[in-house]
């Protein structure tokens, strides 16, 4: 009894609580940027089942960058790159021929696991060489907030273009034209094709953004939060990034948010662990997958998704 | 007609504004267009006028850019010019209103107008609602600038549509069957909205296979039949002659040899298994009259789909031996009133009696094997299984019932056999009864389940736009079988065509927001009754029920 | 509709659709037109896979492998020297989850819940198996038989209530259910069913005189037999029953459905339910014919590199058989040739992605000429459309 309240009672203390926070906000990055990227080109109507692949691209390139460049700016641009990469096959095939985009999707997952295992193999063996620990670059005056202040705002510089990236999506999505087009490039293409904007070129960009975003994503992966590539590392991580952008219907404050979660639940180990309390990661690892079905449960809802989405945009076709 | 609009424009439309030169276009199967040239004046309204098929659409899309011709030039203002996207089209002053809402639904008015705009990369949000304001007051309307687009009525939204073709300074507007799905009411507005836009001086092109419409609205006609003009009646033949006159005329034009054969009831279709005169069976209850009620619904309450209006207590009665019309706007819960009937939709309330006994609780298949069947307006969207062959969409609604499978198994004999029968029976014209049935023609599909409904012991059915989008022909053909239904049968006919439910009903039901707000004898002076009870006009209401 | 514009493109929907299941109707076409479409559907199968095999080899070149001795490695590991028992016992495991796949693809439904099942049942039957005793064997197979489909079926119930009710999207339904049974056999890996006597976390094996018997003569299990079995029977289902024509009215118009009165939330749970229980019969044969045990974190993604080919044979439940084949033996071979020749496993991956890559080009192509029919019932698509929205009526005037 005495032990339970102990350990009850270091659930809430400060170590614990930063932990939390911040390997919440760490886990959740990836999470985010590829869950921002999808949110994009699910608004213009193209489902992305590729995201896994292109963010092991991503991740892959961004490391081969910042390993040979020796700076993790120039592994990030990499890992766009990679992440574009990925994307580009999804532009010609899916929005430009329109072929499947399931099919395709899942091709392109296929392909990135493979391909970046094998290259991985080919260059380094069985070594796995290792980057240097991130720099952290902090904000002045938020880092003395008490308690959270320190570890919250003293993070790697592209925590932050994260949440600028997120700001200015719900921005654009609410105020300019390219916010426009894309929302009617999903919703009735037809509708935006009439007015004289080219559906297959808005849907090209939104896919290449989100290529550009899972890259990133997966370079964060392999930069930051491991600082090594390995095949494979990015555990399902682009299934999740979908899942997110279905139930934040398409709103970028709510990827932020689900995405917060879902890395509270993924860095929720460490911060057990750091109060002395021992349970199966397994049961961890399970929690964000059972939180989404309860709330499913509990709500019945259907996440929305726009009426033109997965459908190939053919002129004149009904 | 306006006096003055007229001399006014008369004198703008020297030179045309557009000229399509001998244009064709096909489709695999189709010659759409074949050498077709129209010319379209400054202030003036040019009707296309045909049938379903004539090539109307074709022709303007191509104008409007959404189709590439595979010969022939188009001329804009005496200039000759390539057309190669929608975008061109607006580039030189020609806005379309398509026959289906182009408008985003998920967008606010604003935004749809200012949707492709410009390419900069702030929305400029009160610029654009400055000009609505003015678009609104040339045209005489009122609209809502932050509305979202799908909330608003549809004659509300055609007018977002016309503004929004015209937001980029065109002065060519084409409308594509502007009327089909508008009340009465909402046509006289868009007739007080073309008048302005003619006086504009803008060149005004609309589509319809209404005849009426065309002799009403427009300063010029041109008939389209089978990809061809066959005939222009220009403005001075319009205003020198009556409505009377120039619409037989035009009737001769569009018709010519083929009306004698297309009246003629060459298909009368007896409904078998029923000796006639056997008008139901005996123990049914009868109504105050004494005539035995088929079908009633008791203050029957119904969910609508989305922002649509469902059932809200609707209580009628069908008696043998009559047809029952329910007249009304699209969208005012008919839908929800047959699938409520024909077992799709749960009642939430109220009760459906089918010859005496309710029926509320049964499934679809139950309330078929009694004889309540239902022909659907969606023939291609749930009517068939496009990638079924004929034979088996006969039989999809016995799908695992004898004779057609026996212990879960199929029967390919039985359902051939069946097959073959109603192909016949119902002159369905299919290559073969295996071909796929989402290749055959609208008209055809439309047989294909009225032979699917018809047949067995039918004996209340429910018509859903029964004739919609279909050739003369067969409109007339199922007319003819839907009033043979009287023989000893009943049938429910709910169609937003007053012409149809004129011709072919006993009594009108009139249906507005989920309920019957009225029903009227059918005879003199109906039509006007229901015109008024549509638009919600309660004085006359229930008192002609 | 008016003049029912017709499509300026020649890929109308109406191309895009499956064969007609509920009749096998290309009996009746003319031998010459059987002949025309049989070559397609092999132009349409075989060429990306052999396009695949050729981008491989350039890949392997450019590795610095020789790509001809790659793939003789793989003929040699995967089939001679009585190495097809094994693949044959890879192809069993492989074979049932594509039927599982076909079956409830074919209604449209997009389950993605293959691996949590998969690995449930296969844990449950190593878990439990060695606790069942005093049973004939006979008995002791036909009790984990059904328990694995159970098992399977179970972990689809609330993806396919939630559908059923509520059109929930399966997609996300199904793949966290999976992700949930995954780490939920883990824990029953580590925790309740783990081998006291063993160091590594893994479950106690199953004594070998109750392992599934061979058939006489080879290594292979019956196993192979039951999953042989199960595409001839999907394919009865699908062609003669009422069941099967349900399933493709359900498929390919969904409103269609419930306008003919098919009862389509129960219909949608039964293709649920029997789709995870090929899945969890899988596991049977897979654990029972081959394995024996379950380590923890082991998943062989069986379902991930069958879909393909699933797409390959057209959702047809017979064409998938070769298909399956060529893969077992690929993957067989694949992994000792890959060890020999110095090149990742993983390399098999890429081989299937190009193999679905080309199929997308040629079913492009193929759209373009007009070939055959495709690969996906055209309403597939709409599955990621919800909630149902009434699309435009497509419609397209043929001779009136």
């Amino acid at each position: 009894m005495i032990l339970v309240f102990a350990s009850a009672a270091n659930i809430f203390s400060k170590p614990v609580l930063t932990s939390l926070l911040v390997g919440g906000l760490l886990a959740g990055l990836p999470l985010m940027f590829t869950a921002l990227g999808e949110t994009i080109s699910e608004r213009a109507g193209v489902l992305n089942l590729g995201l896994e692949g292109m963010m092991l691209a991503g991740a892959y390139t961004g490391f081969l960058g910042a390993y040979y460049l020796h700076s993790a700016t120039v592994g990030f641009v990499f890992g766009a790159l990679g992440g574009m990469i990925g994307a580009l096959f999804m532009v010609v095939l899916c929005v430009w021929l329109g072929l499947d985009q399931i099919v395709v999707g899942i091709a392109i997952t296929l392909a990135g696991e493979g391909l970046t295992s094998v290259l991985q193999g080919a260059q380094f063996g069985t070594t796995y060489p290792r980057l240097g620990a991130p720099t952290l670059a902090s904000i002045p005056l938020l880092d003395r907030i008490p308690v959270v202040g320190p570890s919250l705002f003293n993070q790697p510089p592209i925590a932050y273009v994260c949440f600028v990236l997120a700001g200015l999506m719900f921005w654009a999505f609410r105020s300019t034209n390219i916010g426009l087009n894309l929302k009617a490039a999903g919703e009735k293409p037809e509708a935006l094709d009439a007015a004289g904007v080219s559906v297959i070129a808005t849907r090209s960009w939104a896919a290449l953004a989100t290529g550009a975003l899972a890259g990133v994503g997966g370079a964060y992966l392999s930069i930051v939060a491991a600082g090594v590539f390995t095949p494979m590392m990015t555990q399902g991580q682009g299934y999740m990034a979908i899942v997110i952008a279905m139930l934040a219907r398409g709103k970028p404050i709510w990827v932020v948010g689900a995405s917060f979660l879902f890395g509270i639940s993924l860095s929720i180990a460490t911060a057990l662990q750091l109060a002395g309390i021992n349970i199966s990661t397994d049961l961890i690892n399970m929690l964000p997958f059972l939180t989404i079905m309860v709330a499913l449960i509990i709500f019945g809802r259907r996440a929305y998704l726009p009426p033109g989405l997965a459908v190939p945009y053919v002129r004149g076709m009904r | 007609m306006n006096e003055a609009g007229q001399a006014r424009s008369a004198a703008a439309s020297t030179t045309p504004a557009v000229e399509l030169v001998s244009i064709s276009k096909a489709f695999p199967g189709v010659q759409a267009n074949d050498n077709v040239s129209v010319s379209l004046y400054s202030g003036e309204i040019h009707c296309l006028l045909g049938e379903n098929g004539a090539g109307k659409s074709t022709l303007m899309g191509i104008l409007a850019g959404m189709q590439q011709p595979d010969s022939g030039h188009i001329r804009v203002a005496g200039q000759e010019v390539v057309i190669t996207s929608p975008r061109t089209a607006l580039d030189y002053g020609i806005g379309t209103v398509y026959q289906h809402s182009t408008l985003v639904g998920a967008l606010t008015v604003v935004e749809n107008l200012i949707l492709g705009e410009s390419r900069a990369l702030r929305l400029n949000v009160s610029r654009a609602t400055e000009r609505l304001s003015e678009f609104s007051a040339m045209l005489g309307v009122e609209i809502d600038p932050n509305a979202l687009t799908s909330d608003l009525a549809l004659g509300r939204q055609q007018q977002v549509e016309i503004i929004k073709a015209l937001w980029r300074g065109s002065r060519v507007l084409i409308l594509d069957e502007p009327t089909s799905m508008l009340t009465p009411q909402a046509v006289t507005e868009l007739q007080v909205v073309l008048n302005r836009l003619r006086e504009a001086g803008l060149a005004v092109v609309f589509i319809t296979h209404k005849l009426h419409e065309a002799v009403a609205l427009s300063d010029r006609i041109s008939v389209l039949r089978q990809g061809r003009v066959i005939g222009t009646i220009d403005r001075e033949q319009v205003r020198e002659s009556s409505p009377d006159e120039l619409e037989s005329a035009i009737v001769h034009l569009m018709f010519g040899d083929t009306l004698e054969d297309a009246s003629a009831p060459e298909l009368h279709i007896a409904i078998e298994e029923r000796e006639p005169g056997s008008a139901a069976p005996a123990d049914t209850v009868v109504d105050s009259d004494g005539a035995a009620v088929a079908l009633e619904l008791n203050d029957a309450r119904v969910r609508g789909d989305g922002s649509q209006p469902g059932l809200d207590g609707v209580s009628l009665q069908l008696r043998f031996g009559e047809v029952l019309g329910i007249a009304g706007v699209d969208g005012n819960g008919q839908r929800a009133l047959a699938e409520a009937i024909s077992g799709q939709r749960r009642l939430t309330h109220g009760q459906i009696s089918f010859l005496g006994a309710p029926v509320a609780s049964l499934s679809v298949w139950q309330r078929e094997k009694l004889g309540l069947r239902y022909v659907t307006d969606d023939r291609l969207g749930e009517g068939i299984v496009r990638s079924l062959p004929v034979s088996v969409n006969l039989v999809l609604k016995r799908i695992g019932h004898a004779p057609y499978w026996r212990r879960g198994q199929v029967k390919r004999d039985a359902i051939d056999r069946n097959a073959r029968e109603l192909v016949e029976q119902f002159d369905i014209r299919t290559p073969s009864i295996d071909t796929r049935a989402g290749t055959l023609s609208g008209g055809n599909i439309q047989k294909l389940l009225l032979a699917r409904e018809l047949t067995g012991e039918a004996k209340v059915v429910v018509f859903h736009k029964p004739t919609y989008g279909l050739d003369l022909k067969t409109t007339r053909t199922v007319r003819n079988m839907i009033k043979g239904l009287r023989d000893g049968k009943a049938a429910l006919l709910i169609s937003t065509d007053l012409d149809e439910l004129l011709e072919c009903a006993d009594r009108i039901a009139v249906l507005s927001r989920g309920k019957v707000v009225g029903i009227v004898e059918n005879g003199p002076g109906a039509a006007e009754q229901i015109g008024r009870l549509m638009i919600g006009d309660v004085s006359l209401g229930l008192a002609a029920a | 509709m008016s003049d029912g514009v017709i499509p300026a493109h020649p890929t109308d929907v109406v191309e895009n659709v499956p064969p007609p299941v509920g009749d096998n109707r290309q009996e009746r076409l003319p031998r010459s037109r059987r002949a025309a479409a049989l070559r397609d559907t092999l132009i349409r199968s075989v060429v990306p896979v052999i396009l695949a095999l050729v981008a491989g080899g350039v890949l392997l070149l450019i590795l610095g492998t020789n790509p001809l001795k790659f793939y003789a490695s793989v003929w040699q590991n995967g089939v001679q020297n009585g190495s097809w028992q094994d693949s044959a016992m890879l192809a069993a495991p492989l074979l049932l989850i594509a039927v599982g796949l076909i079956l409830i693809f074919r209604a449209n439904i997009w389950q993605l819940g293959y691996d949590g099942q998969y690995l449930l049942a296969a844990v449950l039957v190593t878990g439990l198996g060695p606790h069942i005793t005093g049973l004939p064997s006979v008995v002791f197979w036909l009790v984990l038989f059904l328990l694995t489909a159970l098992v399977g079926a179970i972990w689809t119930l609330v993806p396919a209530l939630l559908k059923a009710y509520y059109e929930t999207n399966e997609i996300i339904t199904t793949l966290m259910m999976s992700f949930v049974g995954i780490d939920l056999a883990n824990i029953l890996v580590k925790g309740p069913f783990q081998d006291p006597t063993v160091n590594i976390p893994q479950t106690r094996t199953i004594p070998s005189n109750l392992m599934l018997p061979s058939i006489p003569g080879t290594r292979v299990d019956i196993g192979v037999i039951v999953a042989v079995i199960a595409p001839f029977l999907a394919y009865w289902l699908l062609t003669r029953t009422a069941f099967g024509l349900r399933l493709h009215v359900l498929g390919a118009n969904p409103r269609a459905a419930s306008h003919v009165g098919i009862n389509v939330k129960r219909l949608i749970i039964n293709s649920f339910l029997i789709s995870g229980a090929f899945v969890g019969l899988s596991a049977f044969v897979d654990i029972l014919g081959v394995w024996g045990y379950v380590r923890s974190n082991w998943n062989p993604a069986y379902g991930d590199t069958v879909i393909p080919f699933v797409f390959l044979a057209r959702l047809n439940p017979l064409a998938v058989i070769p298909f399956i084949a060529f893969f077992a033996i690929l993957s067989n071979g694949g992994d000792l040739a890959a060890a020999n020749t110095n090149v990742p496993t993983d390399f098999l991956l890429v081989l299937v992605a190009l193999i679905l890559l080309f199929m997308t080009v040629i079913e492009y192509f193929g759209r373009q000429r007009d070939l055959g029919q495709s690969y996906l019932p055209p309403g597939l698509k709409q599955v990621f459309s919800r909630p149902i929205i009434p699309r435009r009526r497509g419609t397209r005037e043929v001779n009136s």
